[in-house]
């Protein structure tokens, strides 16, 4: 199995990275390897096998419903890179 | 005194034979001379650090010194510290002052130990080479044409140069071992679960440990004790009561069950060091340990479920950089897509981009049994390799990488060869378990060489006696390179 253009194109999308037409041909044969290596994993019978996503097994601790954060937004929002009043500014998204 | 341990350093602050301000500019001064050369420190600002330790020196002189009180550390560049830029190796964060401390940086501070600066290395610790770093690579200090390895190259290179007396760093796939073995330090990469990842920049959740590095198994057994512990900001912190890692350093080894994976030392892994790993287990033999053959057979499968695993995780934790809340947002853009697109384009590297992007397909609709979770299914086959090992021997010893340090440039062009370097390390972050980099010898190249020391799940003080008694026969960890 082989990524085309399309596809590289349009995992970029998803992953929001702009990929232009001149980098799409080396991106693509450089994702076709890493794909071509983790296709190994498919000769291995794993029926029956139950995924593993913590060493220990333990499940998720709950915590209690209640404000722990202090009021930082100054602080946070001075890394921000454009704010006012106190708000994220982001390109205009609803006409 | 820049030879010196941090055991060696605390004893001498303890008896007021040289105090925090001193210590602090003595290696301020060595990072001046030596830095531009190897690159180990993304940023260094003199003035923090003596604030930091004059006020160690008040605190040692009103009597509220602890063990490491006034002690120099280099943090590397993936820990957020506040006040300290945190740019973990990106362009993304080169604008990032941390408005806050990880936990680890919190309690490297209540022990009262002193910021050196902050230590270089691969883009979002992605990397086994340290060449991904928006910084410029790390140069190793026995070679500067060598890598120092990765992700923490500029923690190993830091505490090898003797910048730092000890540096913490991260280890996903192998980057505290690999880096530690290609620097001739000794490094620590505990149990999944035992230092809290509140504040360390994100890569792969599931894999992703704090450790640290430093001279001595001691020195490491001493920086346990201040990093480890429960903290309920981390969801995957463990609960359990604390331990005095340095507890069983003194034990003898008389008796212990040493397991050689027989995978280990197949086809592929260089000759010479082989030899080294083979003298350190004739070393350990003659301290009374039992050799035993084991076997991890899934081992080479662990190269395809990590290079699953841990660029889904990547995958999901880089998109919250996207140019809104900190990090880098592109110049130009027409709408909030583009802006998204260009700011991620321009503030990833380029192997930063490859892992988003094969985690992105790997969780994409119709692939996530195929990919995600069927790299979760031999996860659990490895896991379970390693306990059938551990049933038969109380640590697990082999090589950290096939080779010594290859040289700067070599495999930068090809990330599957460099994938392929991972072999020995990565099975250890599936599992979850703790493992160890212990200086071992020197390659034909002149390059140094560690031992792994892999524990058993909380087996860490198990592991420091190992590599303590082993260091208490052997000089490699106490040999620096010519600078």
């Amino acid at each position: 199995m082989s990524l085309t253009h399309q596809d590289v194109a349009r995992i970029a999308r998803l992953s929001r990275i702009a990929v232009t037409d001149a980098e799409i041909e080396a991106v693509g044969s450089q994702l076709n390897n890493i794909l071509g290596l983790i296709e190994q994993m498919q000769a291995v019978n794993t029926d029956g096998i139950e995924p593993m996503a913590h060493p220990q097994d333990v499940s998720l601790r709950l915590r209690e419903d209640a404000v722990t954060e202090p009021n930082r937004r100054d602080a946070c929002q001075a890394v921000a890179p454009q704010v006012e009043k106190g708000l994220f500014l982001v390109p205009k998204v609803i006409e | 005194m820049i030879n010196a341990t941090l055991k060696q350093l605390s004893q001498q602050l303890t008896a007021g034979q040289v105090s925090a301000v001193e210590l602090a500019t003595a290696y301020l001064d060595r990072i001046e001379a030596l830095n531009p050369a190897l690159n180990a420190f993304i940023t260094v600002d003199r003035e923090k650090t003596l604030a930091e330790a004059l006020a160690a020196d008040a605190r040692r002189a009103a009597g509220q010194a602890g063990l490491l009180t006034g002690v120099p550390i280099a943090h590397k560049d993936i820990f957020c510290q506040q006040g300290w830029k945190t740019s973990c190796g990106s362009r993304m964060l080169d604008n990032f002052i941390s408005p806050y401390n990880a936990h680890v940086i919190e309690q490297c501070q209540a022990a009262g130990l002193v910021t050196l600066g902050r230590a270089n290395m691969d883009e979002f610790a992605m990397g086994s080479s340290n060449e991904n770093s928006f910084y410029g690579a790390v140069k190793n200090p026995w070679d500067v044409n060598a890598i120092p390895g990765g992700s923490s190259g500029g923690s190993a290179a830091a505490v090898a140069a003797r910048l730092a007396p000890v540096a913490t760093a991260t280890d996903t796939g192998g980057s505290i071992r690999q880096p530690a073995s290609h620097c001739g330090v000794t490094g620590i990469k505990p149990t999944y679960g035992v230092v809290s990842r509140f504040g360390m920049v994100a890569y792969a959740s599931s894999l992703d440990q704090g450790g640290v590095m430093a001279q001595t198994a001691e020195d490491c057994a001493l920086m346990l004790n201040v990093m480890a512990g429960f903290d309920e900001r981390d969801s995957t912190s463990l609960e359990r009561a604390r331990e005095d890692y340095t507890r069983d350093l003194a034990q003898p080894l008389a008796g212990l069950r040493v397991g050689l994976p027989r995978e280990y030392f197949a086809d592929g892994l260089a000759a010479d060091v082989g030899r080294i790993i083979d003298n350190a287990v004739a070393e350990l033999k003659k301290l009374g340990a039992e050799v035993v053959e084991v076997s991890l057979p899934n081992t080479q499968l662990s190269i395809p479920a990590y290079y699953v695993i841990a660029p889904a995780e990547a995958s999901a934790n880089l998109s919250r950089f996207d140019g809104v809340r900190y990090g880098h947002r592109a110049d130009e853009y027409k709408d909030l897509v583009e802006m998204y697109e260009k700011s991620r384009a321009e503030g990833f590297g380029s192997e930063v981009k490859r892992r988003i992007m094969v985690g992105t397909y790997v969780l994409s609709h119709g692939y996530y049994d195929a990919y995600y979770i069927k790299a979760q299914k031999i996860r659990r086959l490895i896991a379970n390799d390693f306990a059938a090992a551990f049933a038969g021997c109380d640590v697990i010893l082999g090589p950290v990488a096939p080779t010594a340090a290859f040289n700067l440039g070599e495999k930068s062009g090809d990330p599957v060869q460099m994938y392929l370097s991972d072999i020995y390390t990565l099975s250890v972050n599936l599992a979850g378990l703790p493992a160890m980099s212990v200086p071992a010898g020197f390659a034909d190249n002149g390059r140094p060489v560690g031992l792994q020391i892999i524990g058993n799940y909380f087996g860490e003080a198990k592991m420091l006696n190992v590599a303590h008694q082993f260091q208490q026969v052997t000089d490699w960890h106490s040999k620096a390179p010519a600078l």
